[in-house]
């Protein structure tokens, strides 16, 4: 491994100050589980390594059940399942933290970092997606907000400019009969990387019988994880039905543009994906009746 | 090379201070400055859990941890789980199954199984083969080394 510095800072300002003069020689360390192996292996190079795990608002994790939650860049992925009252708001979320790696990877390894890395396959990206949720930013000139549909650009690279960094990701509070599902395809029981992923949440009517409305998003299709408004758009009005599903899992096929490679063919991802829509918005209806 | 940073810690009970470049990862600096060999380096990517250790209380992979990271943190290798003439109840249960064949893999399994033990000291068999998933064991088709763990339950 090249040879970096490291520092640890204690404030937003003060990681701000150290990334901006290092230019584009700097990183953010998180957990590391993808940083550190990448530096390994020479994906990445750099002089110095920030780590950002003393500084408070990286390690925030608080809900409100008016509000939401706001979770610190930083925390990991235990810490969030490991909330009982978040794991219970936020379920779609928790199916993807706690299948990201093996229990010490979740030891370490946070929803930041994971949207950060921008893998296209990344899981939690997706529902994240669905949960309309929001990447605080913090750089030179002061914070500003993203969609995390928009934050990934490229495999690996994001709206990050030089000098910035992710502080924490905001979710707005579930509404009544609403419900979230993120399921993967992988040929292993666990610890892969998945074929197709798909996130879904859904707004019922009261009576449960229609959409209201509802978000669809798909990793490992793409060269992002992709947020396909139109196929959630499509349910919205529409009766809770096999075939209203079905128009939407369409949909999200039609928007995949997978590449063929070891995990599966273009065709077959694009098969998967609708298989995949189909169930995880079922998934997300049944939680919006529990 | 960048200059060594002074890292002060607590392994297996004992304040252990070292001298390491950021670019160390914290299961070098056990193994090669500390002569702490009992994790292993199997994938050196996080996916095996040969070089698993408890670190403040989480288990962690120490290929994916840098050395200075480390800094003010408690630390648990599989030196200060047991010793040869007293073992820990997993090493014995590990040597009751047979749950071993090469070896490789046995100490990341049992620190994490002692984790897992830690933080529930009763759990299912889907729990542990859950638990268990990031360890990797090519020889013995995990069947042995699950029946270790359930058996060294407590209310086994």
């Amino acid at each position: 491994m090249h040879a970096f510095d490291y520092a640890t800072p204690e404030s937003v300002a003060d990681a701000v100050v150290m990334l901006s003069d290092q230019g584009k020689n700097a990183c953010v360390l998180a957990g590391g589980t993808d940083l550190i192996v990448q530096l390994r292996e020479n994906r990445r190079r750099t002089d110095l390594v920030v780590d950002v795990k003393r500084i408070a608002e990286l390690n925030a994790l608080s809900y409100d059940a008016a509000t939401g939650v706001t979770i610190g860049a930083a925390v990991p992925c235990y810490r969030i399942y490991g909330d009982a009252e978040i794991a219970a708001a936020y379920p779609g979320l928790m199916d993807a933290a706690r299948l990201v790696g093996g229990t010490g990877i979740q030891g370490r390894a946070s929803l930041g970092g994971n949207l950060c890395n921008a893998s296209p396959a990344g899981d939690t990206i997706p529902p994240m997606i669905v949960l309309s949720g929001e990447a605080e930013i913090a750089g030179p000139n002061g914070t500003r907000k993203v969609a995390v549909e928009d934050f990934c650009t490229a495999p690996g690279r994001t709206v990050l400019e030089v000098g910035e960094f992710l502080v924490s990701l905001h979710f707005p509070a579930p509404v009544p009969n609403s419900g979230a599902f993120y399921r993967r395809f992988i040929p292993r029981n666990e610890m892969d990387i998945a074929v197709v992923g798909v996130g879904a949440s859904v707004v019922l009517s009261e009576d449960r019988s229609s959409f209201v409305s509802a978000r669809i998003a798909v990793g490992a299709v793409a060269p992002t994880p992709l947020f396909v408004r139109e196929a959630g758009d499509a349910l919205a009005g529409q009766p809770v039905s096999d075939e209203s599903i079905q128009r939407a899992a369409d949909l999200a096929r039609d928007a995949a543009r997978p590449i063929s490679d070891m995990r599966g063919t273009a065709e077959y991802r694009k098969h998967l994906t609708s298989v995949l829509t189909r169930r995880v918005v079922e998934g997300a209806v049944q939680r919006a009746k529990e | 090379m960048s200059k060594k940073v002074h890292v002060q810690t607590t392994i297996n009970g004992e304040a252990v201070d070292f001298l390491c470049e950021p670019r160390n990862s914290l299961l070098e600096v056990l193994r090669d400055d500390l002569d702490l060999t009992g994790a292993k380096e199997g994938c050196n990517n996080g996916n095996c859990g040969a070089c698993n250790v408890i670190m403040d209380g989480r288990l962690v992979n120490s290929c994916c941890v840098l050395g200075v990271e480390a800094d003010g943190c408690e630390i648990t290798t599989i030196e200060g789980i047991g010793s040869a003439a007293n073992l820990h109840p997993l090493q014995q249960k590990f040597l009751e199954h047979a749950a071993l064949q090469c070896g490789i893999c046995t100490p990341g399994f049992i620190v994490s199984a002692k984790a897992l033990l830690d933080e529930n000291p009763n759990p299912s068999e889907d729990e542990v083969r859950y638990w268990l998933a990031g360890n990797l064991c090519r020889c013995t088709g995990y069947d042995k080394i699950v029946r270790a763990v359930l058996d060294a339950r407590n209310g086994a």
